[in-house]
């Protein structure tokens, strides 16, 4: 995993409550068995019609939300399937952070396993960064070990991670090679005959 | 202090305890299927890792078959998803209900079904309607890809402890009310993020009613409502349902994991995050019309207007036009083109039975297709020796195999674009049943009924509920 501290880009708003996994990436993508190339397919239903041609008025194919690597949406965000496949999707085609007001869990704990910051900021705050993110020198900067937000024109805020996903995140560790590393403790729960039930 | 049966549980699979770190708890059981883990095992491969514990994995398939000629699957890109799975499983020594198995079903059915699922259990899957085994008191929850192979590869899991939520209903529902009616209404109520970060204990005379398949149908939606789990606690329902069953010790084994398990239930004075009490007599049949599961009302109401002010209006008026409805429509107006009984949700036998019920000697509405997808082989075979297939095909409708067929179409099984389809599945995302496709949540009575009538009637009136319940 690539370590993240501090992040600059522009962003895009997807205005748009509860946006579940299946909007993400529709099911009929699932059937790959890798983990890379399903950037194209992110939002596949609302991005492109029928006949596969661009929707010209949904939101990531709008011109000023080219070349954005944030994005920023409504409450929720995430709900829905445990699929990682939606993570997956969003980090290929570019997005490497995520702001809203709030997540599902399963949405949330898979992007940063990934390497993606899922940043939860206020409704009034989301609100204020959806009106600006449009202007075209408008960039975000994200200080992760910090944990600020900032626009370079006055705006500042900070927001909450849990410090054990704060530092898999800035150092970019496996958290499999991690967990290893506690082999003693769970070959010792493995032994006490009552902690598991057999099988 | 007391504790609730979640903290009780939790407690027990803590493996370490640190400061500033989530917990490292002890999964119990992981099921596998064949869409969400084939990169997990990859990933196994490319740092040469080996599963820990392969006893405590077990492995079908069901998100890809196909539900008739099961198999000769034409999409070249689901057989290789499910080759890869049978390869892995072969690799990593881990047990596998293939199509040929006579265990094959929906995970979310035969865990329970096998007796691998028990009380007291910490189990994942990578899917989020693992949350259907808290019905046997277990915290069950989905996962993402990368927590599978972490389960793979040490049996464990890091979390932190999440908030508990005691849901209880009291009271009796009233006829033709059933337990799918019961998650629609509070996820309606409260909507499809009330449960975010916490497990739901669902308490009270309803839940404590209702037999081992109407428990899981509710747990199974929890996740619906955000929390990843949710869990009824084990009683003498629970343990007669288990009794007997393949993968459950037996004899006197079996009677002390009964004592064990009764031990598991809450202490009076547990202390919960939130409580939420409801009157289970005021629940009416549900329908959902709009294109998530807390867009939901009662068989008897009408479609919301924005005048009413009770959801964003870009929400609502984004849902009523994907939905190809209007503002303030009756519920028993909306047409139905299609009828899905099937699902983790509502495959069991149970929920055959009830849909089975309601046909009496009638057939399906002209212009409707109807299927019915036995959630596993063993549900079908029983089926089959009630009879229930006959009485199914004699009326319309379609007699499948067992998989997840159109809960979420990724087999053959779709919904055309723009037609309206009652389904006893979870989700009514937009183009969850195929692109355009809309999605109608109802309980398995209430889809039967809309089969044989072409549109949403309120069971409450037909003569037939009283009969079946």
């Amino acid at each position: 995993m690539e370590p993240i501290t501090i992040y600059k880009g522009r962003a895009a708003a997807l205005d748009r409550k509860n946006v579940d996994t299946d909007q993400i990436i529709p099911k009929q993508f699932l059937k790959r068995i890798e983990r890379s190339g399903f950037g194209e397919f992110l939002f596949y239903n609302w991005r492109f019609d029928e006949t596969g041609k661009k929707r010209p008025d949904f939101e990531l194919n709008q011109p000023h939300n080219q070349n954005t690597s944030i994005l920023i949406a409504g409450e929720n965000f995430g709900c829905g399937s445990s699929r990682e496949h939606a993570p997956w999707s969003l980090k290929d085609y570019g997005f490497d952070i995520i702001i809203a007001p709030s997540y599902a869990d399963i949405f949330k704990s898979n992007c940063m396993k990934n390497g993606m910051v899922p940043i939860a900021l206020t409704q009034t705050e989301v609100n204020y960064l959806m009106e600006r993110v449009s202007a075209p020198d408008y960039e975000l900067t994200i200080d992760l070990p910090n944990q600020t937000l900032k626009d370079g024109q006055g705006f500042e805020t900070s927001f909450e991670i849990h410090p054990y996903w704060k530092e898999m995140l800035v150092k970019g560790w496996d958290e499999i090679s991690i967990t290893l590393q506690y082999d003693k403790e769970i070959s010792a729960y493995e032994s006490q005959k009552k902690a598991v039930s057999s099988i | 202090m007391g504790k609730s049966i979640i903290e009780k549980i939790w407690d027990r699979h803590i493996v370490n305890e640190e400061e500033n770190k989530p917990d490292l708890i002890y999964i119990d059981l992981q099921y596998i299927h064949e869409v969400t883990s084939p990169q997990a095992f990859e990933g196994l491969r490319l740092k040469g890792r080996k599963v820990r514990r392969p006893d405590r994995t077990f492995a079908t398939m069901d998100h890809n078959v196909p539900t008739v000629n099961r198999y000769f699957i034409e999409d070249d890109i689901a057989r290789k998803q499910l080759e890869a799975l049978e390869q892995n499983c072969k690799e990593f020594g881990i047990r596998l209900a293939d199509l040929d198995s006579p265990d094959q079903g929906i995970v979310h059915v035969i865990g329970p079904e096998l007796g691998l699922t028990q009380p007291g259990m910490t189990i994942v899957c990578g899917d989020s309607h693992t949350s259907t085994h808290g019905a046997f008191g277990s915290i069950a929850f989905g996962i993402g890809t990368s927590e599978v192979e972490h389960v793979l590869a040490t049996q464990t899991l890091w979390q932190t402890k999440p908030k508990t939520l005691k849901l209880e209903v009291n009271g009796k529902l009233g006829h033709g009310v059933m337990a799918k009616d019961v998650i629609l209404y509070v996820i309606s109520k409260f909507g499809v993020d009330f449960g975010t970060g916490h497990i739901i204990e669902y308490c009270g005379e309803v839940f404590r009613d209702m037999s081992m398949e109407e428990r899981m149908t509710v747990c199974n939606m929890s996740i619906e409502g955000g929390a990843r789990a949710g869990l009824v606690a084990p009683d003498e329902t629970t343990f007669s349902y288990l009794k007997g069953r393949k993968y459950l010790p037996k004899g006197e084994e079996f009677e002390q994991c009964v004592q064990d398990w009764k031990s598991l239930s809450s202490d009076e004075d547990a202390v919960y995050d939130q409580e939420i009490i409801l009157d289970g007599s005021l629940i009416s049949p549900m329908v959902s019309w709009g294109t998530n599961p807390g867009m939901a009302s009662g068989v008897d109401g009408k479609v919301p207007t924005l005048a009413e002010d009770i959801m964003d209006p870009k929400e609502l008026n984004r849902a009523i036009e994907y939905m190809g409805l209007e503002e303030g429509m009756p519920i028993t107006e909306i047409p139905v083109q299609h009828v899905f009984i099937g699902s983790c949700t509502n495959s069991r036998i149970e929920d055959l039975r009830q849909a089975a019920g309601m046909i009496d000697g009638q057939t399906v509405q002209k212009g409707v297709r109807a299927m019915v997808v036995p959630g596993s082989q063993s549900v079908k075979r029983q089926a089959e020796d009630e009879g229930l297939d006959e009485i199914f095909k004699s009326a319309g409708f379609e007699w499948r195999e067992s998989g997840c067929s159109m809960c979420l179409s990724m087999n053959p099984d779709v919904v055309p674009a723009g037609e309206h389809c009652a389904s006893t599945s979870n989700r009514n995302f937009e183009g969850r049943q195929g692109a355009g496709a809309r999605t109608h949540l109802v309980s398995p009575a209430m889809a039967a009924a809309a089969a044989i009538h072409g549109k949403f009637v309120d069971i409450r009136n037909l003569k037939r509920t009283e009969q079946v319940q």
